[in-house]
């Protein structure tokens, strides 16, 4: 029995299949990818997750309980979070504040008012924070306006501000899209660091073939809207079936 | 002090002072001189100085913070002032009843209206609430007659029934506003040489609120729920993936600057107890914003500047006739007198609202941060550019 | 059955004020992607275009009239307008007559260049900025264009009549067989229904059958995809600007005779457009038109006395009323499309 349970999801968008009859289980503590061709339903799939779009059929369980139908802000508090893209942040905010908002919400649920407190006097919040950007190695960039980052910062911030909230659920949408080598290693040693230190399971979509196999533990192959294979990385690398339907012009 | 940073502390001493000893301030020109007309320390325009940055400053916490642009917080002073006014008929000729009433009613009504309205963003919420402002105008002018008294507007009358107090004075007149028996339009005057100084007890009153209403606003400012409104403005999607809900809290920003508008609509009938619907109109509602914009959006300080630019040039404006001109250009040669007046001519008295408009237009074209940006800029420019290379990085984004 | 067709024959003309200021003000919208607060005033100012050109017409000399004498018995002196004196006193009177629908022709060039200058002087400059920089600057501008015309034509509202063979009404009721005098509708209104169903025509007609039509629908489905193909979009930007502000101009011109220009005509009839245009769907042109005629309508049947009498004070709010339902219900209004201004 896994984390994250999705059982027989099926969407449509008007005459397309976007999802057809989809199963997957994520088990604790793994890292989990989910790879297949452009149009295989992956961003789908991981917005279904999420509460962006509403399966027309299936479940999607976890930890027990059902996500469907619930608003994104709740299934984030139930512990699922969620790493875009393209970064999102808060760029209007210092690195100092775009942490502190995700422990904010860690300790205070979706809604509470402190409308006369000082934030830099909450000790507890700020204490983690800084702590957290000591964890991300970006101590030396509190201050900062977060808009004039680089984009592999940016992405570090935003991982650095979902593991602040201590989710039970990693979920990485490509993570590495549209990032220099240099940066894209950065954050496969960070996503290893992360997974050796936490008690974290991490859901990742991806196209670079060398981050899935430098991360995963576990891989499903989508194709069409349907899990074609899923099995261990070194399983993956020899299936005929994924070497036709994905691996085939890479490999 | 009072859990404020030091910069903050400074900031809030130096409005404090200003706004109590505005009546020294404003009057720097002996009575009698040519410059008398550029005076300003008399009790009816300070008080509009002080109601009006209430306004502004309450106006600036739910745009500044959230970005959520409203074209009908209007409708809010209307409300205030309409429950005040009431408030006088039936209870008493004491202000602080009315005030109190005037935020209730309007906080219930900011309540309704913003849960409405905020289930949409950007253009959208700008036309709902211009939508519910112009109703409401249109609905007080027309079937809401009972309530408040139609085009002639809410006023005081000899045979209200006032519950703790007397429907007319000894003397057969309506009694006026006061607090606790200090009448609002009591002014002391001081005469110094050619200068006269009034001290009235409504712009005190007022200017004391008003010191409350810019403390709470930079509480807000700087708390963890100011830092979540901001965050609605910089990034809603990644703060519901945050486990946060924008909603409330945007509802609650707009509910706090509703209530700050119906405390100015209130403070407003206390100075002068009379309500008209035209309050309630999308102009007041551009008046506004045109304060916020034109002071500094998100500053703190930007609102009240704005209030008070724009309520004394107004003021100045509005006084200023053809033979002033005249006696202001005279050095000039005739022809070029005569030029030059009716060059000007269109943009003052009753053109007024043309010289706001291009103002306006102008601040939104070449300085988008309005005066207080405009101030920073001078500043740097002083300062060398160096500095100002570096102040860039690190200028605070809420000051 | 006749108070429901004479409400609707009332609701039309209204109806087709915000349809073709909802018309331009999509338009406007769905290519340039630019909220304009301005557009009331270019209705206003097509309004005025009829005004000025009444007033020039009526431009006239005095003259002494040997005919007529005043009460003291001295030689009366009456005017003489300058047209009666080139064109002849019966044509000069016909011309006079009929400024209205003459002022069409000189409002087109007029309305056209003030969009050029809106557009090429100061819209231009906003498309990357956000929305609500760009409302701010057209509210702005709304009030000084608004503040100008109070300038020169005053504070009061200023009749600007029909020509005399419209002024009458017209009994509508015995064509449709009901009894005489039921249903009177004046002619006038009879002319502006069919002048707008006439200007929506011809600016479907045109953005359908054109290639420039073709181009901006395109760019109203896909903006980046349009601007990628290198297609000049700039110029055509400009030319649908002039054209959106000649058919709010239209729209004022016509409306002249209807309700007499005032200088605050064009801010009431923008709020309302919007939330015509809302109501219709932020980007859909046959929406706008659609929901221009249905609120016109339905303001027109809320003022009848005996729905007043049920519900105090609806006429007055309905079309709130409906466009914040329709918002609260369909986010999108009735003909919208996914992802317009949604950011």
């Amino acid at each position: 029995m896994g984390i994250l349970e999705v059982k027989g999801v099926n969407k449509r968008f008007g005459g397309l299949q976007a999802l057809g009859d989809v199963n997957l289980s994520v088990r604790e503590n793994t890292v989990h990818a989910i790879i297949g061709p452009n149009g295989a339903g992956k961003s789908t799939l991981l917005n279904c997750l999420v509460g962006k779009l509403i399966p027309d059929t299936g479940s999607v369980m976890f930890d027990g309980q059902s996500v469907l139908g619930r608003q994104p802000h709740e299934i984030n508090q139930m512990g699922i979070s969620r790493v875009f893209q393209t970064p999102e942040i808060f760029g209007d905010l210092t690195v100092m504040e775009n942490m502190m908002i995700p422990i904010f919400a860690k300790r205070d649920g979706a809604f509470r008012m402190h409308a006369v407190g000082n934030m830099m006097s909450e000790k507890g919040i700020v204490e983690a924070a800084e702590k957290m950007l000591v964890d991300m190695n970006m101590a030396d960039k509190r201050d900062m306006h977060t808009a004039s980052m680089s984009r592999g910062d940016k992405r570090r911030l935003e991982i650095g501000m979902c593991l602040a909230q201590e989710p039970k659920l990693l979920l990485l949408d490509e993570p590495t899209a549209g990032m220099a080598r240099a940066d894209t290693n950065n954050t496969i040693d960070l996503l290893k660091q992360i997974k050796e230190e936490r008690d974290i399971t991490i859901a990742i979509i991806e196209h670079d073939m060398h981050v899935v196999f430098s991360l995963a533990d576990r891989i499903t192959v989508l194709a069409q809207g349907t899990p074609l294979v899923e099995d261990d990385p070194q399983n993956i690398k020899g299936n005929p079936k994924v070497r036709e339907a994905y691996l085939g012009e890479t490999a | 002090m009072l859990g404020l940073n030091k910069k903050d502390t400074t900031l809030l001493l130096v409005v404090a002072i200003l706004t109590l000893c505005a009546p020294f301030i404003l009057n720097p020109f002996p009575e009698g001189s040519a410059l008398a007309q550029f005076n300003a320390g008399y009790p009816d325009l300070m008080q509009r100085f002080v109601i009006f940055g209430i306004f502004a400053i309450g106006f600036n916490i739910l745009f500044g913070l959230t970005g959520y642009l409203s074209f009908g917080h209007a409708a809010f002073l209307g409300v205030g002032s309409y429950s005040a006014v009431w408030m006088f008929k039936l209870l008493s000729m004491n202000v602080i009843p009315a005030i109190i009433l005037s935020m209730i009613v309007s906080g219930l009504f900011a309540v309704v209206i913003g849960f409405v309205s905020l289930r949409r963003s950007g253009i959208y919420f700008s036309i709902l609430t211009l939508a519910f402002a112009q109703m409401s105008f249109n609905l007080a002018y027309s079937v809401l007659t009972p309530i408040t008294n139609g085009e002639t507007g809410l006023q005081l009358t000899l045979n209200d029934p006032r519950i703790l107090g007397m429907s007319a004075t000894a003397d057969g007149s309506i009694p006026v506003t006061s607090l606790f028996g200090l009448e609002m339009r009591s002014t002391y005057q001081m005469e110094v040489g050619a200068w006269l100084f009034q001290f009235n007890a409504g712009y005190y009153l007022c200017a004391a609120i008003m010191l409350l209403a810019f403390y709470l606003a930079i509480r807000i400012f700087r708390s963890p729920f100011g830092m979540m409104l901001r965050a609605v403005k910089s990034n809603q999607q990644r703060m519901r993936y945050t486990g946060l809900n924008p909603r409330p809290y945007t509802l609650a920003a707009f509910v706090i600057s509703g209530m700050y508008a119906g405390l100015a609509g209130g403070l407003m009938a206390s100075m002068d107890p009379l309500a008209g619907a035209e309050r309630m109109q999308w102009t007041a509602s551009g008046e506004v914003v045109l304060m916020t914009i034109l002071g500094g959006a998100g500053t703190l300080i930007g609102p009240v500047l704005g209030a008070g630019f724009i309520k004394y040039f107004e003021n100045i404006f509005s006084k200023i006739n053809d033979n002033v001109l005249h006696s202001w250009f005279s050095f000039l040669p005739d022809g070029l007198e005569d030029f030059i007046v009716t060059i000007v001519h269109p943009f003052i008295g009753k053109g007024w609202h043309l010289t706001l408009g291009i103002l306006f237009m102008l601040v939104v074209i070449f300085l988008p941060g309005g005066l207080v940006e405009g101030g920073q800029r001078i500043a740097r420019l002083f300062r060398g550019k160096k500095t100002a290379n570096t102040s860039k990085t690190k200028t605070e984004p809420a000051e | 059955m006749d108070a429901i067709i004479l409400q609707i024959l009332n609701g039309l003309d209204k109806g087709s004020a915000y349809a073709l200021i909802a018309l331009g003000l999509t338009l406007i919208f769905g290519t340039l992607g630019v909220v304009n607060f301005a557009h009331g005033a270019l209705f206003m100012i097509g309004s005025f275009c009829a005004v000025t050109l009444s007033k020039i017409l009526n431009l006239s000399y005095e003259v002494v009239d040997p005919t007529k004498k005043d009460f003291l018995g001295n030689p009366l002196k009456v005017k003489m307008p300058y047209v009666e004196s080139w064109f002849g006193t019966d044509m000069g009177a016909a011309i006079i007559d009929w400024s209205v629908p003459l002022a069409i022709l000189f409002s087109i060039p007029v309305m056209i260049c003030i969009g050029f200058i809106m557009e090429r002087g100061l819209i231009k400059h906003f498309y990357k900025r956000p929305h609500a920089d760009q409302i701010l600057v057209t509210f702005g501008l709304a009030i000084v264009l608004q503040e100008i015309i109070k300038y020169f034509y005053g504070a009061n509202p200023i009749p600007t009549p029909a020509p005399a063979v419209f002024k009458g009404s017209f009994d509508f009721g015995v064509i449709l067989g009901f009894d005489p005098n039921t249903i009177i509708y004046p002619y006038w209104r009879l002319v502006y229904f069919g002048f707008a169903a006439l200007i929506i025509g011809a600016v479907f007609a045109f953005l359908q059958f054109t290639t420039f039509g073709m181009v901006v629908r395109a760019g109203m489905a896909d903006r980046e995809t349009v601007g990628l193909l290198g297609i000049n979009i700039d110029k055509r930007f400009t030319i649908m600007f002039g054209l959106a502000a000649a058919v709010a101009g239209l729209a004022g011109v016509m409306y002249a005779p209807i309700n007499s220009p005032n200088y605050h005509m064009g801010m009431d009839f923008l709020v309302l457009s919007f939330v015509v245009v809302v109501v219709g769907g932020m980007g859909s042109l046959p929406g706008a038109v659609a929901a221009g005629f249905l609120l016109g309508v339905l303001e027109s049947f809320a003022s009848m006395n005996q729905i007043k009498s049920l519900i105090p004070g609806i006429d007055q709010i309905i079309i709130y009323l409906v466009a914040i339902i329709i918002l609260l219900t369909r986010p999108r209004g009735l003909m919208g499309r996914k992802g317009v201004m949604e950011d």
